[in-house]
């Protein structure tokens, strides 16, 4: 018996050493893989002239954030920023709001073409997107042509609204309809008996259950639409409406000597989903485990 | 039983008002319209586009070409094998070295060593990081006047080109992709890990099992569902990837990616549909891993 014992204590002396060791190792990369970012904040915070005279890795002689009030200013960051709003937050209430109803319907109603719905849904999620480019094109230009507005969808943030909303519904339907599935069938039961209309099943009964995933997928998709530079690289033919990560890659050619002030601009575009991240890191990992582990 | 169900399903369909009914369509109508519009039929489009020849503008112009756009890929566009090549790496490395080193880097942080919190943080933060953003950021590692540069001890006036070299070109932009992909496999496998009873490795410590016989024999087979939906991820993103490439190289085929090609002939010089016939033959590909993924994730359903 007490020879067990010791030679337990040994194996988990033996452990903790292995341990350690492995946490240096893993802490080691983490340095290294945090690294680019701590160096783009230095190099942000240092005048351009100093790398010239004094060279990359000499003691700085100016610190401060006069690149960052600059590249607002230079950079028209502000404008740039509020084009990304017009587009993101429609964006995903309009693809939560519809994912939310296909899930409602789903999981809720046994129709017989439940199951296709909701594959018509996610397979659409994990189309390769640049199938759609031409199409998507061409039809925003007819359509607008047909309305006698050329700009009604291209050169539009309803536009851009629409195919980011079209390509994230199948991923909000997907977690929203197993999500569902989870909650109790007894509470909608009772909602019927209670002669709720669907609408009221809908929008009093389900939708306030549904919060915590909806604020998973919110704050996650707000991060990928954030992200995107590339729809409005395609759909906007005028850089002035264009968001601020697909501005960033232009500024990126425009600014390319000065790349203390292209520093301060990446950092600043950088900010708001690294902070989303911090603030809301629960919704964040649960948003992307809901749809993707389950099974 | 099969009859109660269906007496159940009828008697609900027939308890449904006119209203309700009308909800019931709007609700299932709108959202499927959308996608079908703006998703589905594009891509439809887009297949029978690349047996076409047109130049985008006018539905009038376009000419039957038969097979020819995948002919003229397959025979006579030597910069295909190229970008398939290219894939494949991508692929590859993808497989053997950065999904394990997740799974890995996860199945460390989830025996919470040291530093675990900090460490799961520090490695995720790159994969909230716009392709935009990164493509900047790593500008400044490796450019000329960047830190790199300066290691090697060369300055702006002398530095070397990392990107246009092609002995190691592909090691960086690899680099670069699983600087992004490392973070994201782990999130994804440390949520899964959450899930296995911490039983099963306390008895297996007790056991004398080493912590990589744990590993092979306890955890792996358990997280089953979660490696399919990881090795489904990986292969998508490596037939997709894109940006990265793009925020570099632009549209040229510098180092060529199949998205990268359909990319190329759709912006440049004019619309040709053999940017159409490269995006089905992605398609082609993902297929097998799209389907692969449906069928383990509505596995219940479709029973």
């Amino acid at each position: 018996m007490s020879s067990t014992i010791v030679q337990n204590k040994e194996y988990k002396n033996k452990q903790r050493v292995k341990d350690n060791f492995i946490s240096a190792f893993i802490g080691f990369f983490a340095f290294v893989w945090i690294f680019p970012i701590l160096w783009t904040i230095w190099t942000s915070l240092r005048p351009y002239n100093d790398i010239i005279s004094y060279g990359v890795f000499s003691w700085p002689r100016h610190l401060n954030l006069d690149n960052y009030f600059t590249a607002f200013r230079k950079m028209g960051l502000t404008h740039y920023f509020l084009n990304t709003l017009y587009v993101t937050i429609p964006a995903v209430i309009l693809t939560l709001f519809l994912g939310s109803l296909i899930a409602f319907v789903v999981s809720r109603y046994s129709f017989r073409f439940n199951l296709s719905l909701l594959l018509l849904f996610t397979a659409g999620n994990m189309l390769p997107i640049v199938l759609t480019y031409i199409p998507v094109f061409w039809l925003y230009i007819k359509i607008g042509d047909l309305f006698g507005n050329r700009s009604l969808l291209y050169n539009n943030y309803l536009g851009i609204i629409l195919v980011h909303v079209a390509f994230q519904v199948g991923f909000a339907t997907f977690v929203l309809s197993s999500y569902m599935k989870t909650v109790p069938k007894e509470i909608s039961e009772s909602a019927i008996i209670d002669g709720a209309s669907v609408f009221r099943h809908y929008w009093n009964v389900m939708l306030p259950l549904l919060r915590p995933p909806l604020a998973a997928l919110g704050v996650l998709m707000s991060c990928w639409i954030y992200n995107d530079f590339f729809w409005a690289l395609i759909l906007m033919s005028e850089d002035s409406k264009r968001p601020v990560t697909s501005a960033l890659r232009q500024l990126q050619g425009q600014y390319i000597t000065d790349f203390n002030l292209l520093a301060a601009g990446a950092i600043i575009v950088a900010a708001p989903t690294v902070i989303l991240f911090f603030v809301l890191r629960k919704q964040f990992v649960s948003g992307l485990t809901l749809g993707s582990t389950k099974g | 039983m099969k009859t109660a169900a269906t007496d159940k399903k009828i008697r609900s369909r027939r308890s449904l008002s006119r209203n309700d009914r009308f909800t019931l369509a709007a609700f299932i109508g709108i959202p499927t319209l959308m996608q079908i519009i703006f998703l589905w039929l594009p891509a439809l489009i887009t297949i029978v586009l690349s047996f076409t020849y047109w130049n985008g503008i006018n539905v009038s112009d376009i000419k039957w070409a038969g097979l020819a756009n995948y002919k003229n890929i397959f025979f006579g566009t030597p910069v295909f094998y190229e970008a398939l090549k290219n894939n494949l790496v991508w692929l590859l490395w993808f497989t053997f070295i950065a999904t394990p080193l997740g799974i890995l880097l996860a199945y460390q942080i989830d025996r919470k060593i040291k530093g675990h919190k900090i460490y799961e943080t520090v490695y995720y933060i790159p994969v909230v990081l716009s392709l935009a953003i990164i493509g900047i950021i790593w500008n400044f590692m490796l450019q000329p006047g960047g830190f790199v540069q300066g290691v090697m001890g060369r300055d702006i006036g002398n530095a070397v080109s990392i990107w246009g070299n092609y002995s190691i070109n592909t090691y960086v932009i690899m680099g670069v992709a699983s600087w992004r992909h490392i973070g994201y496999i782990m999130l994804l496998y440390l949520a899964g890990l959450k899930s296995v009873d911490p039983s099963l490795r306390e008895a297996s410590a007790i056991d004398g099992a080493t912590e990589w016989q744990t590993f092979k024999k306890i955890i792996l087979p358990t997280m089953r569902p979660v490696n399919i939906i990881i090795v489904v991820i990986t292969i998508i993103e490596s037939l997709r990837a894109f940006d990265l490439v793009y925020i570099i190289y632009g549209t040229s085929t510098a180092w060529p990616l199949l998205n990268i090609l359909v990319f190329q002939n759709f912006a440049g010089q004019g619309i040709s549909m053999k940017g159409a016939a490269y995006a089905v033959i992605l398609l082609v590909l993902c297929i097998g891993p799209i389907l692969l993924y449906l069928r383990n994730v509505f596995k219940e359903d479709l029973k």
